[in-house]
């Protein structure tokens, strides 16, 4: 049996829980799953303006709260925070040990980024068209499987970096690095997906997106644990979490969290397997235990997906706050007035009244008047300039808007678009690139 | 009689592009069968009317007392390069759950 935590469960995620992990769950292997599909191609930006860049902007904050506990109990770090750069991001990390004096050995796996090899006619997934159709092209990374982790696991990495990696991949690589399993023995290196896939959210399956007080509670909410499997050799493994923490483990967690992003759960597919979710059994062991079984596999697709980022152009967005009296019909006047202020100048521009329907298009049970109300308003434009108007219009409503508008901010940002397509397995070579500081000095 | 599903249920939303994943869990075992009847394709169609607007396809998970959604072109164009504010969907599992249905 061995323990694999999870420290982070996107990239802004909160870097307590990591260290409670690595100082008392009796931790082999502790993975960081911090790459969303448009974060690589952000962190492509940076690297494109500078080179030694393009890794995680926080990969510095949770290394040096990190290295120090999981060097002192043998826990070895697996994590997406690579980026754009897993190269430069190892090197980042090994001036930390340096500095500290603590002696490590850290792995960079690259060979994800594709963008060279991407061809005009390749398929676009989700449209239909084809690559040529996006001509601001930031990044292209495949997505690698399990398999590409396990040398640096051999060569004994106490530190693995990644770029694009599916992210179940990053739990199952210990496990088979761990218990020798054969990559074809498709039921365990589903029993592996199925526990990645539990832990690669890290506080969604101990209580965080969940919560919901009267119906769902959540004890010591505000310190959320973030959960560890400890897996046997069979593919078996319980899920729990660190004790004296907050959140729960629970039968509702785990099947909110088994589910969620699956689109077909008979066949959730990933580099390393087609696993079936629908197989799978679980059962409350215990406080904050719950143990999963009977996942089944199927082989792997030949194929493996490809993120593709490109400009989408800017978006800027304002806001301002009605109250009281007539609140309603006076941020209604406002979204009209913006409407027609900067309809002739955009194609896509969007108003929503914050407090009534925002989120789901209209209340979807019967209200009276809300008492507040905030006007919000997002434009796109090819250019930054443009879609600065966005902001300046709602500033505007101050002197030229409803009565008593208040709390007006606007901002602007860059829009990168995500889109996919496939590429033969067999173009995609993983390559590893090994660093290490005994003590002083730095070999490479 | 009529009853709220959120009285029923739990519900987590996931996104994949422009398709939303809404998970539907009775709270009770027993009421499962219950939801296999009433929360059908057509009923959330009906209720993310002003949401959804392509296919929605549905899956049982009887082992987990579940059903599982896949909404297209639920996400205004797709998380990426959605003008909403809510670009990923997270608040549609509380939208479904607003579904009332006969019991």
């Amino acid at each position: 049996m061995i323990r694999i935590g999870s420290g982070a469960g996107f990239a802004g995620d909160r870097l307590e829980p990591a260290g409670v992990l690595a100082e008392r769950a009796g931790l082999a292997y502790l993975g960081l799953e911090c790459l969303a599909e448009r974060t690589i191609a952000l962190a492509q930006l940076r690297k494109l303006k500078d080179p030694n860049d393009g890794y995680d902007p926080l990969l510095a904050r949770r290394m040096e709260l990190l290295l120090p506990v999981a060097r002192r109990n043998g826990v070895r770090l697996l994590s997406n925070m690579g980026a754009a750069n897993p190269v430069a991001g190892a090197a980042a990390v090994l001036a930390i040990a340096q500095r500290r004096g603590i002696p490590l050995k850290v792995a960079a796996v690259t060979g994800d980024d594709v963008l060279k090899l991407l061809e005009p006619n390749d398929r676009i997934l989700e449209t239909g068209g084809r690559v040529a159709d996006y001509p601001w092209l930031v990044s292209a990374n495949a997505y690698l499987g399990a398999e590409a982790l396990l040398p640096a696991l051999a060569a004994g990495a106490d530190v693995i970096l990644t770029g694009r990696v599916a992210d179940p991949s990053l739990f199952l690589a210990p496990a088979m690095h761990a218990f020798g399993w054969d990559p074809h023995d498709w039921d365990r290196i589903a029993a592996g997906t199925v526990m990645g896939h539990l832990l690669e959210c890290g506080g969604q399956v101990t209580g965080g997106y969940y919560a919901d007080p009267g119906v769902k509670d959540v004890p010591r909410f505000a310190e959320l644990g973030f959960p560890f499997a400890e897996i046997a050799a069979d593919g078996r493994f319980t899920l729990g979490k660190p004790d004296d923490t907050g959140g729960v483990v629970n039968l509702m967690t785990v099947k909110e969290q088994l589910l969620y992003e699956v689109t077909d759960p008979r066949a959730y597919a990933t580099p390393d397997v087609l696993a079936d979710f629908t197989t799978v059994q679980i059962k409350q062991t215990g406080a904050d235990r719950v143990a999963v079984a009977g996942a089944t596999g199927r082989p792997r697709p030949q194929q493996l997906k490809v993120s593709i980022g490109y400009h989408a152009g800017w978006v800027g967005e304002g806001e301002i706050s009605y109250g009281g009296p007539n609140a309603q019909a006076r941020a209604q006047l406002a979204a009209d007035t913006l409407r027609a202020r900067l309809a002739a100048e955009f194609d896509a521009l969007r108003i929503d009244l914050i407090g009534l329907s925002s989120l789901h298009g209209r209340p979807l049970h019967p209200v009276g008047e809300p008492y507040e109300i905030r006007v919000r308003i997002a434009g796109r434009a090819g250019i930054r300039e443009k879609a600065e108007r966005v902001g300046e219009e709602v500033e505007a409503l101050w002197t030229n808007g409803p009565g008593g508008g208040g709390g007006a901010r606007k901002s602007v940002r860059e829009q990168i678009g995500v889109v996919s397509t496939l590429i033969e397995r067999e173009r995609v070579r993983p390559e590893l690139h090994i660093t290490e500081v005994r003590g002083e000095k730095a070999t490479v | 009689m009529k009853k709220r599903l959120y009285e029923l249920a739990h519900c987590r939303a996931g996104d994949k592009g422009n398709t939303s994943l809404l998970s539907v869990f009775a709270l009770r075992d027993a009421d499962y069968p219950l939801l296999v009847a009433r929360v059908t394709v057509e009923a959330v169609k009906a209720q993310l009317t002003d949401i959804v607007r392509g296919p929605v396809t549905r899956h049982e998970v009887p082992r987990l007392c579940a059903l599982q959604f896949v909404c297209e072109d639920a996400l205004g164009g797709g998380v990426t390069t959605s003008l909403a504010m809510d670009a990923h969907g997270k608040s549609l599992s509380y939208a479904l759950l607003e579904m009332e249905i006969e019991v």
